[in-house]
């Protein structure tokens, strides 16, 4: 209730929520965009993270227009689920370059060594 | 002690089981013994359920084991049927089945298999007892089943010849057709009644709807031909006589081939429902293979297939009696014929032990010195099955012969006329066995015989080649057969069996009705349904004296053919005779034409039309999925780009659907 009236209060004293949902659509189109021409697969992974991020961002936004704990929440999960996927992704991309360097995402299209 | 039921089958599945488990190890004579008590005990039990069913409301108590089968409407159980009709069944057939294992102790003496052997009879006994004292049709068919697949080991237990290999396969398969018969019966009466239980819907057949229970009865029939060995099924039998001689006594002449006979007995309020031709057929059926069946026998010259022709003929004598309403009196013929078959059969294979595996009649003669006590008991065991007074076969063919004129005189004559013929063909076998000269250190005649057989098995199949040369040889080296008695484990069960064949008949004599104690005791199973013959004593004196007559000119015939040799054995033992009047040939002659063709049009259809539909659907899917494939190339970025055009799509739908 307290942060409920807090944001209440923020709203009051001249929040431009639309800022930050431009912010959030121009960050997420550069993630997507990055995903889509990037080859090298670390940085196609920070492009997720990036897309992620712009989410969460969104998320917050709408919580606080409309007053609503849940927005925030979500947030959370979204973080948990990104480090497990961060752990993962990494992994991944240790293990291709050590046996192949050069790798690009295009070169580990078959699910073999 | 009636609840003591479960055990009686439970007795020989425990020999089976531990004989499957230690068998090998137990080994000869011990697995012998171990099965033979396992029946015994049966048999003790038996009579126990037997004596304590007197106090019992109906004599009728029923056992449930536990729900077998619980699916929505359709409840089967696992339940035992105890009545006046299985009791008397079970009595028989614990009995005779613990002196068929005793004398097979001696029989399979230094066989390798010998613990297997007990192993496939206790779980005979097991499947015939189930067939027997199960509560419902399907558990009774599990039984049916269980004693087929028996009858299929135990007939083709020396595999190593293929005669008897393709033997076993011949009597599964005819028994398959038959099967058909009795699983689409099962069906029917689900159908109809809603239930299978035979103290359910045995009551209510007789409201059933004439159609209906003609089907149904049809039906069973069906299978219980294939079973019992009737015309057109017959053929199975005489082939069933390449097993071990006890198997012959036990399953083919005993206890198996008389299930179709108890399956009629039980359904008789159905029979009494349908149509009445169909009791006509059925005792038409009976009587035309008791008549068939007993020509084939008078010129058969092996021992077994004398016996074994006997066997179908004396089954049709049982079918007779239900088509003629004479429930009771299949079962009493069903009782008395398993007391002297089984001797014959029993004393045919000491016969065959004696002469080291000789089975021709031919090469046989003069036993009688040499086989005492096997020869005693033969000779019971003739004058049963002959019909002569006042031995046990007289009285129970005399009453199937007496229902038979009471309810057509045609039916009656046949009858008879097999009756004759019945007293012929044995006494030739008796005559030729063990009266005469001994004849078999006797070359001449049976040589062409051999020849003949051994060119039999080289047609048997590709690898018989070699197995034709060993025989030859075998034949070739012509040693001396010194004919011995039995030990004492063969010719004990001899003696008892020939003590009851003797006097078994005495448990329905026709007089008064005091002494019809079978007749009395099958009542609430037979009574309601069953024909009333009520003949004054002076008609059934009369009926009794025409059998006699026939009994004895029948063995005086033989008399004068094969001892006095006033008559030319020839005229009595036609080619067709021995030929089974070709039915046989013909069978296998339709078979390996005009039925091949047709089963392999049917097969035809089944690889192409079934299996190309089932193919075809495995093919679609296969081809399918190799097109849709290629869209999956392992490419992260076509991936993400598909999900990014969906996205957007996803987001125009929304936008143009949202009211702003």
């Amino acid at each position: 209730m307290i942060l409920a009236a807090t944001s209440t209060a923020v709203n009051d004293s001249g929040f431009q929520p639309y800022w930050y949902l431009i912010l959030g659509a121009l960050l997420f189109s550069i993630g997507a965009v990055g995903l889509l021409v990037r080859r090298n697969p670390l940085v196609m992974l920070m492009c997720v993270e990036l897309m992620l991020n712009a989410v969460n961002l969104t998320f917050v936004t709408f919580g606080t227009m409309l007053n609503d704990i849940g927005g925030q929440v979500i947030v959370f999960f979204v973080l948990v689920v990104a480090a497990a996927e961060v752990v993962v992704g990494l992994g991944i991309i240790v293990a291709v370059m050590r046996r192949r360097p050069d790798a690009t995402a295009d070169d580990i299209s078959a699910l073999r060594g | 002690m009636v609840s003591l039921v479960w055990l009686i089958p439970a007795l020989p599945l425990l020999g089976f089981l531990l004989l499957l488990a230690v068998g090998p190890r137990l080994g000869e004579p011990i697995a012998g013994w171990l099965a033979t008590a396992m029946v015994a005990g049966s048999f003790v039990v038996s009579v126990l359920a037997f004596i304590g069913l007197h106090s019992q409301p109906d004599h009728t108590t029923t056992f449930t084991l536990f729900t077998w089968i619980p699916a929505g409407r359709f409840n089967v159980d696992v339940g035992f049927l105890l009545d006046p009709l299985s009791s008397a069944m079970i009595l028989f057939i614990t009995g005779v089945g613990a002196l068929i294992h005793l004398y097979s102790i001696g029989y399979m003496h230094g066989d390798k298999k010998f613990s297997k052997f007990f192993l496939y009879l206790n779980l005979f006994v097991f499947s015939m007892l189930l067939l027997v004292l199960g509560d419902n049709l399907l558990l009774t068919f599990v039984g049916w089943e269980g004693v087929g697949t028996c009858s299929y080991l135990l007939i083709s237990f020396w595999f190593e010849k293929p005669a008897n290999a393709s033997a076993g396969k011949k009597a599964f398969v005819t028994n398959r057709v038959g099967d058909w018969g009795f699983m689409v019966g099962i069906f029917i009466t689900w159908f109809t009644f809603g239930t299978i239980q035979y103290t359910q819907f045995i009551p209510v057949s007789p409201g059933a709807a004439t159609t209906t229970a003609t089907i149904i009865s049809l039906m069973l029939f069906i299978g219980a031909v294939g079973k019992s060995a009737q015309i057109p099924l017959y053929l199975w039998l005489p082939d069933a006589m390449a097993g071990p001689t006890p198997v012959s006594a036990l399953i083919h002449a005993a206890t198996m081939v008389t299930a179709g006979v108890y399956v009629m007995v039980r359904i008789n309020p159905m029979l009494h429902a349908a149509s009445p031709w169909l009791p006509t057929l059925i005792a038409w059926v009976g009587v035309i293979t008791a008549l068939f069946a007993a020509t084939i026998a008078m010129a058969q010259t092996d021992i077994k297939k004398v016996l074994a022709y006997s066997t179908v003929s004396q089954l049709g004598y049982m079918f007779l009696a239900v088509g003629v309403g004479g429930y009771w009196v299949a079962i009493f013929h069903m009782i008395t014929h398993a007391f002297f078959k089984a001797l014959l059969f029993l004393g045919a294979g000491s016969v065959i032990h004696g002469m080291d595996d000789e089975q021709d009649l031919r090469r046989m003669g003069g036993l009688r010195k040499l086989m005492p006590i096997t020869a005693a008991t033969f000779i019971v065991g003739w004058l049963a099955i002959a019909g002569v007074p006042p031995f046990s076969g007289f009285w129970s063919k005399d009453e199937i012969l007496t229902y038979a004129f009471h309810q057509n005189i045609a039916l009656y004559l046949v009858g008879l006329f097999t009756a004759l013929l019945t007293a012929f063909y044995m006494s030739r076998q008796v005559f030729l066995v063990f009266y005469g000269k001994a004849r078999w250190n006797d070359p001449a005649e049976p040589s062409t015989h051999e020849a003949h057989s051994d060119a039999e098995a080289a047609a048997e199949g590709a690898e018989a080649g070699a197995a034709a040369v060993a025989t030859a040889v075998d034949a070739g080296e012509h040693h001396e057969i010194h004919p011995h008695e039995s030990p004492w484990t063969m010719w004990v069960p001899l003696v008892v069996l020939a003590v009851f064949a003797a006097i078994a008949g005495f448990i329905n004599l026709p007089f008064a009705d005091s002494t019809k104690y079978l007749e009395n005791w099958l009542e609430p199973v037979t009574g309601r349904y069953g024909a009333v013959v009520d003949y004054s004593n002076g008609t059934i004196v009369a009926l009794l004296t025409i059998s006699t007559i026939v009994a004895l000119s029948g063995i005086g015939v033989a008399f004068l053919v094969y001892r006095r040799r006033k008559l030319p054995a020839a005229w009595f033992e036609p080619p067709l005779f021995l030929q089974g009047w070709h039915y046989d040939a013909a069978v296998s002659a339709f078979m390996g034409g005009p039925g091949r063709a047709g089963f392999n049009a049917l097969s035809w259809f089944d690889r192409t039309i079934i299996d190309g539909a089932v193919n075809g659907i495995g093919a679609l899917a296969r081809d399918t999925g190799s097109i849709v494939r290629r869209t999956q190339s392992g490419l992260v970025r076509t991936y993400a780009l598909a999900v990014t055009i969906g996205a957007v799509l996803l987001m125009l739908f929304v936008l143009t659907r949202v009211n702003w």
